[in-house]
């Protein structure tokens, strides 16, 4: 049943993609668009072993990637810091958090005027859009998971005499790593999402450029196999920010 | 060490709820403050075991938490060993209702939380296993405490809260959650635990064999606001027995008239 089960886990994703390619190919053979318009599923996939053989996909692929990863690692070295500060300081978050909740509406998109002015063209301006994306929900997740801390835990803390950095460090911390690791995990996608629109804009490399790129050529199966690589690392970031919060320590928080 | 006097004592909350629902003129003024504790005395000897009984919200969590220094807003005088309480400290251990335990740490760090400043290694894992050990938890020393049961997580905050050695250890209500024989066990193991380390005890329970059983001294307090109904020592020696001993078995059917329930239901 167990064995069965696991199967399952593995069999069943593969018919959904199956399906999706099957209507996909039915789409284009009797819907009777153009190749030009609508690409078929083999034309896409020789498009994609082109872009693979000269290399323009992965260059593409690690361009974006590398601005993801700057701008979301910058975002979590001041976001998760600054939650933690507006969680635990009464006065920082009276003060502070109706002007996050204020700038985090706004999409990091309609930024982008801005930071070409300040930044130029090239990866700054991109990895600020990134880091923008992911500042605001890493901040206010860290924030409310330290308000949402069990209160007891501090009079623990308070008993056994903790200095403050120890209230952070074994308290504050650990109590916060899976609702963090969760924000990471929504963050991550928005990340991923941001920088495609990005990359059409400010840069000349990345997924988004190449579907761009690929439009202006009028090579639609180019731009299938830009939609595909983006999808296909979507998942990727999601699985291994998944990876990333199994920890024993924290297997407390999903019981 | 662990000498207790409690002079006047007085608490209230000011019950914001409280006032809104009032306001239309049910007599209740704004800001209008609900009196828990009104004009407490007692006086615990050192190392005495002292079990606190009373009805449901009467305050007896709201008197051990003063007596921690958890909560500071409050009128009259608490001494411990003649000084004033001032904040919670490592002398004066807490065990909470709900697990205190540190989730995100095995049994083996959240009992070293109080020998953190142990400097010599050595000593530190020796005092580590032997509160482990009185407690029986060997072999679990790498669990979570959600991997224990809940008597095996009270037994692991017991050596935690043994293991710093302090000179009162404040218990709300130790034993509830507990299916019927880990709860038998484990009074006996705290009893044990008493006659061993002879600290002064401080216990609030709901159950009033624990505390004609465990208790040196027992405290009955009436509901809100709390006074004292009965603060005495008890005499009798162990095992007590309720059948034989008629004493004491008159001062149970006093206690639970005390607490408004018909005795042998």
């Amino acid at each position: 049943m167990r064995n069965n089960r696991f199967k399952l886990k593995y069999v069943l994703p593969v018919i959904s993609f199956t399906l999706l390619v099957l209507i996909w190919e039915l789409l284009a053979r009797y819907a009777g668009w153009s190749a030009h318009v609508f690409p078929a599923p083999e034309q896409v996939a020789t498009g994609m072993l082109e872009l693979i053989a000269d290399g323009s996909l992965f260059k593409h692929a690690v361009a974006s990637l590398y601005r993801v990863t700057m701008g979301f690692y910058l975002a979590f070295l001041i976001g998760v810091p600054t939650g933690i500060v507006l969680g635990r300081w009464q006065f920082a978050r009276t003060l502070l958090n109706p002007v996050v909740q204020f700038l985090r509406p706004i999409s990091p998109l309609a930024w982008i005027p801005l930071a070409m002015l300040w930044f130029g063209i090239g990866d700054p301006p991109a990895i600020f859009l990134i880091f923008l994306a992911s500042f605001f929900p890493l901040a206010v997740s860290t924030m409310i998971a330290v308000t949402a801390i069990n209160p007891t835990y501090f009079q623990v803390a308070a008993n056994f005499n903790f200095s403050a950095w120890e209230r952070i460090k074994l308290i504050v911390v650990p109590a916060i790593v899976p609702a963090v690791v969760t924000a990471m995990r929504i963050t991550i996608t928005i990340a991923w999402l941001v920088v495609v629109a990005a990359e059409m804009i400010a840069v000349q490399s990345g997924l988004g450029y190449l579907i761009l790129d690929s439009r202006n050529a009028l090579r639609m199966d180019y731009v299938m196999d830009g939609m595909i690589a983006i999808g296909a690392i979507g998942l990727l970031l999601d699985v291994i920010m998944k990876r990333l919060g199994r920890f024993e320590s924290t297997e407390w928080a999903s019981g | 060490m662990g000498h207790i006097v409690i002079r006047n004592l007085n608490k209230h909350f000011s019950e914001r709820r409280g006032a809104r629902r009032t306001g239309n003129g049910a007599g209740g003024l704004a800001g209008e403050t609900i009196s828990v504790l009104d004009d407490v005395n007692l006086e615990f000897e050192n190392g005495e075991m002292v079990c606190i009984l009373g009805p449901s919200g009467c305050g007896k969590t709201t008197l051990l938490r003063i007596i921690a220094g958890f909560d500071e807003q409050f009128e009259g005088q608490v001494n411990v060993d003649g000084q004033p309480v001032d904040g919670p400290c490592a002398d004066h251990i807490f065990l909470f209702q709900s697990s205190g335990l540190l989730p995100w740490m095995t049994v083996r760090q959240n009992v070293g939380l109080g020998l953190r400043q142990m400097q010599d290694q050595a000593k530190h894992d020796e005092t580590l296993r032997e509160y482990i050990e009185i407690v029986e938890l060997e072999g679990f020393e790498d669990h979570y405490p959600h991997q224990l049961s809940g008597g095996m997580q009270r037994r692991a905050e017991l050596a935690r809260a043994l293991a710093v050695n302090p000179e009162l250890l404040i218990m709300d209500e130790p034993f509830s959650g507990l299916d019927f024989f880990t709860h038998m066990k484990m009074r006996e193991e705290v009893v044990n635990m008493h006659d061993y380390i002879g600290k002064t005890m401080l216990m609030v329970t709901h159950d009033i064999d624990d505390a004609l059983i465990m208790g040196d001294r027992i405290v009955v307090m009436s509901g809100r606001p709390s006074t004292i109904k009965l603060a005495r020592k008890l005499d009798f020696p162990r095992p007590r027995d309720f059948e034989h001993n008629e004493e004491l078995s008159r001062l149970r059917a006093e206690v639970f008239l005390m607490l408004g329930v018909p005795y042998a239901v």
